[in-house]
């Protein structure tokens, strides 16, 4: 710590007499930040874990000494128990399984494409283009939800299109029947066999399980798919941006065609982006809320409950606050869990000998991406804002 | 050539459908309720009728939803945006004993997903007697981890000179932050506006748990009700259109405004 005036004036220097004031201003300026958190996040983020270890029945103060800790109990009833709830828990966490497994990968696939087609510098009508396909994004999920429900209502222009193709379309949010199940009812099976029927997970059989999100919940799959895609095709487009094209020249002259390209240097460079939507868009999908307390409240035949509604049920509606809060808590861990798996997954690998043999170089521990290697062998651009060393930064995080 | 055709074909293609529904909406709103069942797929409704604006704005509690959003949103944004820059700049700039480990809290803070705090945040809010009040509407939205992330990034990109003249000159450091470097902090500011206005303005499931009365009910509290049933004898869709195009307008507005900032927000040095 250097008090000395001539010392150089960084924002780190402290302790000489013209900033005495500033540990107190500090606290101040961050005493609503830290009282409002604490209060409306922190503690009730405790009171609620109380609550799921607790027998609190809705009345009075779930501190008062008529309040019983019970342990896991409302963990085990949600997850194992024979109740109600238990089965809708079990529901509810087959159709937001399958509302994930659909909508991720389609969102994230459907945004990167639209990034791409809207991404060419020569494009006319770029604006126009992000414009359209960005605005359902900024628009309320109430609003969206209530134009969807007469956009898919069984004499709906969804349905008038699907006729114009000679298609019937089905009664959208009214229609229990798993996809997967249609299909298989088609081909002429009805009957799962029994291995599949007689055994199951959280009170639900696999061939639940297999049956695919409702009909109903397809509609909300799609809608998530047109609401998030703007958003993702953004942050997408942003990374695009970054990109320099002296790599992609440089691919060019090796020869390598535009799909080459694509694959091989354009994507591994977007990696971080993708790291985002994907966390993005898992963290989201486990969320469903609005949609389903505006559109179907988890009719029909409850294929379009969710973990998040049915712990809104559960509490509010039900006055099971002790298993609702625990669904909360069920749901957050599942979100953690898969933030640390994608990061898991999509961490930097060495490169693999076969790669590095691809490449021609010799296969080193080096935390390398092949569009690291890509970028060593052009020569360093000259642009000073991208240094030669700025492509080994692209693994940990988007330059902003 | 041909593929250029091809492109702009598919890319009009994709804008007709994500334009398409907000058209259909639009022009919903203005049909009777017989021939928005009959005819759905028309962009022009054969009679023109305002009969569902009518009757949300004259005979239903829609303005008092309408207003209770514009008061909420106003107060959420304008405060948070002070809390939130005042907050950015301390964590920015300046030293104080326990600034790692705040800023470290708001960054784990942003980890919890609002869909579990439902039950918490009821909880809480019951507790210190603010259910159904306008109070426990606002407070608990008036701060954002992510605005306090975005301006703390903001400020330190703003060279310390300026504020070394600054504080030579004699001024402290609420004079400094408010009247040298907040100004400067404009683009941040707005980008937190918008997410501010946007948020609280489509905020459902905070009001749905705090709040109970028909008088604090907010235009997606009120349009979540219509589209599940309430007022309405029958499907009654130009109404319930109508309803969710007019919730829509303020965003749109604000995203209209702002749309060249809002597109280029994250696209820092796009070579054009």
């Amino acid at each position: 710590m250097t008090a000395t005036v001539t010392a150089p004036r960084r924002g780190r220097t402290s302790g000489s007499g013209i900033r005495r004031g500033e540990a107190l201003a500090g606290w101040i300026f961050t005493a609503p930040v830290i009282v409002i958190l604490g209060i409306f996040l922190f503690i009730p983020v405790l009171m609620a874990l109380w609550v799921s270890v607790s027998d609190w029945g809705g009345r009075g103060s779930p501190f008062s000494g008529n309040v019983n800790f019970v342990g896991l109990e409302n963990y085990a009833s949600v997850t194992t128990g024979e109740g109600l709830t238990a089965r809708d828990f079990g529901t509810a966490m087959r159709n937001n399984t399958w509302y994930v497994i659909l909508v991720v990968p389609l969102q994230t696939a459907l945004s990167l494409f639209l990034a791409l087609l809207v991404n060419g510098a020569i494009l006319r009508g770029r604006g126009f283009f992000r414009t359209a396909f960005y605005f359902p994004s900024v628009t309320a999920s109430v609003a969206i939800t209530v134009l969807w429900l007469f956009l898919f209502n069984p004499r709906g222009p969804v349905n008038a299109f699907l006729a114009l193709v000679g298609i019937t379309g089905p009664n959208w949010f009214a229609d229990p029947r798993g996809i997967f199940h249609v299909v298989l009812s088609g081909l002429g099976v009805r009957e799962g066999p029994s291995v599949l029927t007689g055994n199951g997970f959280l009170a639900v059989s696999w061939w639940n399980w297999g049956a695919g999100p409702s009909i109903a919940m397809s509609a909300f799959i799609l809608m998530a798919i047109f609401t998030t895609s703007g958003t993702f095709m953004l942050l997408f487009l942003a990374a695009l941006q970054n990109i320099g094209p002296e790599i992609q020249e440089a691919a060019m002259v090796d020869g390598a065609n535009a799909w080459q390209r694509f694959w091989r240097v354009t994507l591994p460079q977007l990696k971080p982006a993708l790291f985002t939507v994907l966390t993005l868009g898992l963290i989201g999908c486990w969320q469903v809320f609005d949609q389903i307390y505006t559109g179907t409240k988890g009719q029909p035949a409850k294929t379009t409950l969710t973990p998040a509604y049915l712990s809104y049920d559960a509490g509010f509606l039900d006055q099971n606050w002790g298993q609702g809060a625990a669904i909360a808590f069920i749901l957050f861990g599942i979100i953690v869990l898969f933030t640390i798996l994608q990061r898991w997954v999509l961490r930097e690998r060495p490169v693999s000998r076969r790669r590095a043999r691809q490449y021609e170089l010799p296969a080193r521990p080096a935390t390398a991406s092949p569009a690291t290697i890509a970028s060593r062998q052009v020569p360093a651009p000259p642009d000073p804002a991208q240094t030669p060393g700025g492509a080994d930064d692209l693994g940990k995080g988007a330059r902003s | 050539m041909w593929w250029q055709i091809g492109l702009y074909a598919l890319l009009i293609l994709i804008s007709l459908i994500y334009i398409y529904p907000f058209l259909v909406q639009l022009s919903t709103s203005f049909k009777s309720d017989a021939e928005a069942a009959i005819n759905p797929v028309s962009l022009i409704p054969q009679v023109w009728t305002t009969a569902a604006y009518e009757r949300l704005f004259l005979r239903s509690d829609f303005p008092v939803w309408f207003r209770n959003s514009a008061i909420v949103t106003i107060c959420v944004t304008l405060l948070r945006v002070f809390f939130v820059s005042l907050a950015g700049y301390a964590l920015a700039r300046l030293n104080f004993r326990g600034r790692g480990l705040v800023f470290a809290g708001v960054i784990a803070v942003m980890a919890v997903p609002s869909v579990v705090l439902l039950i918490p945040r009821f909880l809480v809010i019951n507790q210190l007697g603010i259910y159904d009040s306008y109070a426990g509407m606002i407070l608990p939205l008036l701060v954002d981890a992510a605005g306090v992330f975005i301006m703390k990034n903001f400020f330190e990109s703003i060279p310390a000179s300026v504020e070394e003249q600054a504080r030579i000159d004699g001024a402290g450091t609420f004079r400094i932050f408010w009247s040298v470097v907040l100004p400067m902090a404009r683009p941040a500011l707005i980008t937190i506006v918008i997410l501010s206005f946007q948020g609280s303005w489509n905020e459902l499931s905070h009001f749905i748990v705090s709040t109970q009365s028909p008088e604090l009910t907010t235009l997606t509290k009120g349009v979540a009700g219509l589209a599940s049933g309430a007022l309405s004898q029958g499907t009654q869709y130009p109404l319930k259109l109508a309803a969710a195009l007019i919730m829509t307008i303020p965003v749109a507005v604000l995203f209209f405004i702002f749309q060249r900032r809002i597109m280029n927000s994250s696209q820092g040095a796009v070579k054009e």
